[in-house]
């Protein structure tokens, strides 16, 4: 049966969704094993048994995060090695992606990256050029290295209590020889929201919100989503970069995507119309994003929206 | 101070794009320098101009692998201010995956680097066709350079390269020492426009055409031959096509939830 690796950096307190999803696409291909970076507590690795992982891999050296993707790579090259995996799974983020590419290099392993859905044969499904093709891509070596977006599969109930075998890596020593340090690290305050590429349900504002995101926030809170901004609204300097939806920021696909203000040029149109369901608030009938909604509203969103979260409010009593 | 600043040649993102290339690849009629590319090219110039410019003996490279057409990326970024344009293209190098273009770019940027070391490699964070971003990290990792990847600030203080790296969840500060290979993000500063002056400057600036034969490597290793992932089938979405659109009449965001709960979104 192949084997197949699952990298989860820092799982903390408790595993992500998208770390779950990457242990079912692993079960689904053969047995699943897992390469963990930083603290395990004794809850995650029970969670990491019970959901499948055979083995648990921890790498010799406790300061791979002082140190920017390199080190990471070297302690999954090694564990790949340990293992004899034909395909590693990554998370689809900055530092997954980074880690898989020089993964790749080191182990001479196709990447692909971008991927929502694995074959037992281990054929990648993955959308391209802003979701306007979807694609299916192949390694063709004797290991592949994917990285996975979130929500791409639903997570397997947790199976029996199975203790995994714990297994120690030797990171090489020379892995932090040429790389680069972490001299500072600031934790970002948390929203208490879901993370924008996560969201089952992202409401995102534009140019219409004039500086104004409290009726969105409002409205997002309701329905448990998560906010998002086009460029025209970060750039304008009402809402941070980080919640910038489009070609230049997060590509999202949510079950539901409210975009509010928005005129849906290509640039915004490129990180969101793989969305389920699209639904558009906009008072120019003329707006591009009509042509893409599954439900649009010429209307204004400043009375619109407090409607909605209103509605919402009362029928979830 | 030399840097070498990869540009791409990708189609404008503004019009509709297509794989309809031979392989599944990206068909590159409409094509324009890739926006992501401009923050690392101005990236480059400003560390140059603060080192006193060409005249003070710093150099800028902008470096493309691509068919005849990419050579308009580099035209563009001479235009904008880079000192020197080199154009690598050869016929095996069609169908290039993130490792056979690594793999390429690597041994080009040795080869630029063989008369007098390149201490700065510059890449924007992603180009805005294949969007993988896996190509700085590989490059980094084959040319055993620190990796100073999405960064949004950058400063190269001696041999000390300073950079701030946001992340989702925090944001970090990062340090490495040169030669460094850097990506930046389209936060980092604003890009110049050429101006009449640079498009004239452009004409005299020299571009060094490139094959894999001048870089030493063999057309096996490149190309769809030598790529480690093969595109196996790709279809164009349908089309979104609009749904219901309504006027509101004061009661649309009830109407609104509604629709959310006919669709058991709520």
């Amino acid at each position: 049966m192949a084997k197949a690796l699952v990298f989860i950096d820092n799982p903390g307190a408790a595993l992500k969704k998208s770390s779950l999803e990457l242990l079912t696409i692993a079960r689904s291909l053969g047995e699943a094993v897992v390469a963990v970076n930083g603290e395990l507590h004794d809850d995650v690795a029970a969670s990491l048994g019970a959901h499948g992982a055979s083995v648990i891999y921890r790498p010799s050296a406790t300061d791979l995060d002082d140190y920017l993707v390199a080190p990471k790579a070297a302690y999954l090259a090694a564990a790949v090695e340990a293992t004899g995996a034909g395909i590693v799974l990554l998370e689809n983020t900055a530092d997954g992606k980074e880690i898989a590419a020089r993964l790749g290099v080191k182990l001479n392993a196709g990447v692909i990256t971008d991927v929502v859905g694995v074959d037992a044969d281990g054929t990648a499904h993955k959308s391209v050029l802003a979701g306007s093709y979807t694609t299916t891509a192949k390694a063709r070596t004797a290991v592949a290295v994917l990285t996975v977006k979130p929500n791409s599969v639903d997570v397997d109930a947790p199976a029996a209590a199975n203790t995994p075998e714990a297994v120690t890596i030797d990171v090489p020593a020379d892995a932090t020889a040429n790389a680069a340090r972490v001299t500072g690290r600031a934790e970002k305050p948390a929203s208490g929201r879901p993370e924008l590429t996560e969201a089952r349900i992202v409401v995102a504002g534009g140019r219409g919100v004039d500086g104004d995101f409290g009726p969105l926030e409002e409205l997002a809170d309701a329905l448990g989503g998560a906010l998002g901004a086009s460029r025209a609204a970060t750039d304008a300097g009402w809402i941070g970069h980080d919640y910038q939806v489009g070609q230049t920021g997060k590509t999202v696909s949510p079950q539901l995507y409210i975009s509010a203000g928005i005129s849906g040029a290509i640039q915004q149109k490129a990180g969101m119309q793989t969305s389920k369901v699209i639904v558009a608030i906009n008072k120019d009938a003329e707006s591009p994003i009509f042509e893409i909604a599954d439900f649009g509203i010429i209307g204004d969103l400043f009375k619109v929206v407090p409607q909605a979260t209103e509605e919402i409010k009362k029928r979830k009593g | 101070m030399k840097i070498v600043v990869l540009v791409k040649h990708v189609p404008d993102a503004q019009f509709d794009r297509h794989l309809t290339g031979p392989g599944n690849t990206t068909d590159r009629d409409e094509s324009i320098l890739s926006e992501l590319d401009e923050y690392a090219l101005e990236a480059a110039l400003q560390l140059s101009e603060a080192r006193g410019g060409a005249k003070a003996g710093n150099e800028v490279i902008a470096l493309s692998m691509g068919p005849a057409g990419a050579v308009n990326a580099i035209k563009k970024s001479l235009q904008i201010g880079a000192s020197s344009g080199a154009h690598l293209s050869d016929d095996a190098l069609a169908g290039s995956d993130a490792a056979a273009t690594s793999l390429a770019l690597a041994a080009a940027i040795r080869y630029l680097g063989a008369d007098s070391p390149v201490d700065l490699v510059l890449t924007g964070m992603a180009s805005t066709d294949g969007e993988t971003s896996l190509v700085p990290a590989q490059l980094a990792e084959r040319l055993g350079l620190p990796q100073v990847t999405f960064a949004s600030s950058l400063e190269v203080d001696g041999d000390r390269v300073l950079a701030r790296r946001d992340g989702d969840a925090h944001a970090d500060t990062v340090e490495a020492t040169l030669p460094a290979l850097v990506s930046v993000t389209d936060q980092i500063n604003e890009p110049r426009y050429p101006n009449f002056k640079g498009i004239l400057a452009a004409k005299k600036k020299k571009i060094t055409a490139l094959t894999l034969a001048d870089i030493g490597v063999d057309a096996a290793q490149v190309g769809a031959a030598g790529s480690l992932t093969a595109v196996e089938t790709a279809e164009a979405r349908p089309p979104r096509t609009a749904g219901t659109i309504i006027t509101d009449e004061g009661d649309a965001g009830i109407k609104l939830v509604e629709f959310l709960a006919a669709q058991k979104l709520l």
